[in-house]
């Protein structure tokens, strides 16, 4: 298990598996997501209350559920390159900070937009909205965080120390509907009850959002393969790789 | 695991603990000020500040809502199904202002007890169906408690 582990974490290794998988993510999460946010813009029924302003939830809820996740994702990288010291997790955080950052300004943008027709305004400072806007800042931080220290592995130190101080930012996005009062309602898709959303709507809804998570899968392992290639440059594998990519 | 490794992650999960103490105790401390509204059950208890500008939320009471002819003024109870607020407002109300829908009013307690609202915002719920689906379960609802009628007086 441990030797597994260890062959995780080395870039060469990585860059190979990530050439397989990447073929398969692009197609797959391209196709599944097409469905999906076709299937719930265009065929979905409509809600009794909202109409069809609704629709934007197939937007909305899996840009918002991936801006969270890959932060945990980015988290337990954290502890990885603060634990073991592994260059692997570090390219993780650096390759998927940027993209967590424009989720969570869509998943904001698309709630703005969404909240001005049927809420009445584009933006109340509750805790749900509030606490998502400190996530953006927080993806904002790290990429700052890490182009201000020049040092590679004391940016890989400090990025994971921010990314987890970060943290408690999840449970706080999450449980805000429920701890406090708040303009916005409380989660439709729950861990351990059942949706409160109509079959209709829910297959595409959950579609969108398996769709984005494979779409991210793909981004993730295409940044990670570039950033790979900028910090080895000069080793033996990467120069044969491109003098062999040139003949 | 190797001892270094260990006593690194031990680190690490103090310092996640730890921050997740301190954030844990200041929004605790800040609870009143992170709610966005008072509720009627709140504001009945008198925990509401007269005369400031704060939020009430809650859901309109069925039947309650006086528009007045003339104007754009509108009179309704704000209520959580344990106590009620009369509200006060001008202007226009969101599309989704209803009887028995959530919102949120921003405004002013007055000395009686009335709150003037400057500002009201719809707040929707969580459920999400098709027309169809909410109006077989408005009939189902209707037709047990019309049924629940028959039978009580089948009894008497």
């Amino acid at each position: 298990m441990w030797q597994w582990f260890h062959k995780l974490g080395s870039p060469k290794w990585f860059f190979g598996i990530a050439n397989r998988l990447m073929p398969w993510l692009l197609a797959g999460g391209l196709i599944i997501l097409a469905v999906g946010v076709v299937w719930g813009l265009a065929f979905a029924p409509k809600d009794y209350l909202q109409g069809n302003s609704y629709r934007i939830i197939f937007i909305h809820v899996p840009t918002a559920f991936l801006a969270q996740s890959v932060y945990i994702m980015m988290a337990v990288a954290a502890v990885v390159t603060l634990v073991w010291r592994m260059k692997l997790a570090d390219v993780f955080v650096k390759a998927v900070a940027p993209v967590g950052l424009v989720l969570t300004f869509l998943a904001l943008f698309t709630g703005a937009v969404w909240g001005k027709p049927t809420w009445g305004t584009w933006w109340i400072w509750d805790a749900r909205l509030t606490s998502m806007l400190i996530l953006l800042f927080l993806y904002g931080g790290v990429i700052a965080l890490d182009r201000a220290i020049n040092d590679e592995k004391s940016a890989a130190r400090a990025v994971a120390v921010l990314v987890l101080v970060g943290v408690v930012n999840i449970p706080i996005i999450k449980y805000s509907v429920e701890w406090w009062n708040t303009l916005h309602q409380p989660a439709t898709l729950k861990l351990t009850e059942k949706p409160s959303m109509s079959s209709e709507m829910l297959i595409p809804l959950l579609l969108s959002i398996l769709g984005l998570y494979l779409l991210f899968g793909w981004l993730a392992c295409i940044r990670m393969q570039t950033e790979i290639l900028v910090r080895e440059q000069r080793t033996k594998w990467v120069r044969e790789m491109v003098m062999a990519g040139r003949n | 695991m190797h001892p270094l490794r260990k006593k690194r992650l031990t680190i690490v999960l103090f310092l996640v603990a730890g921050i997740a103490i301190a954030v844990g105790l200041t929004t605790y401390a800040l609870r009143q000020n992170i709610n966005l509204f008072y509720d009627p059950t709140q504001i009945a208890a008198g925990e509401a500040p007269v005369d400031v500008r704060i939020r009430a939320g809650g859901m309109v009471e069925a039947g309650s809502v006086v528009r007045e002819p003339n104007s754009l003024k509108v009179i309704f109870r704000v209520t959580d199904f344990n106590e009620s607020v009369p509200v006060e407002y001008e202007g226009i109300l969101p599309d989704l202002f209803a009887e028995g829908q959530g919102v949120v009013a921003m405004g002013r307690l007055n000395d009686s007890g009335r709150f003037v609202a400057d500002q009201v915002l719809a707040k929707h719920d969580e459920n999400y169906m098709p027309p169809e689906v909410a109006d077989s379960l408005k009939k189902d609802v209707a037709g047990q408690s019309s049924s629940a009628e028959t039978t009580g007086s089948a009894t008497y």
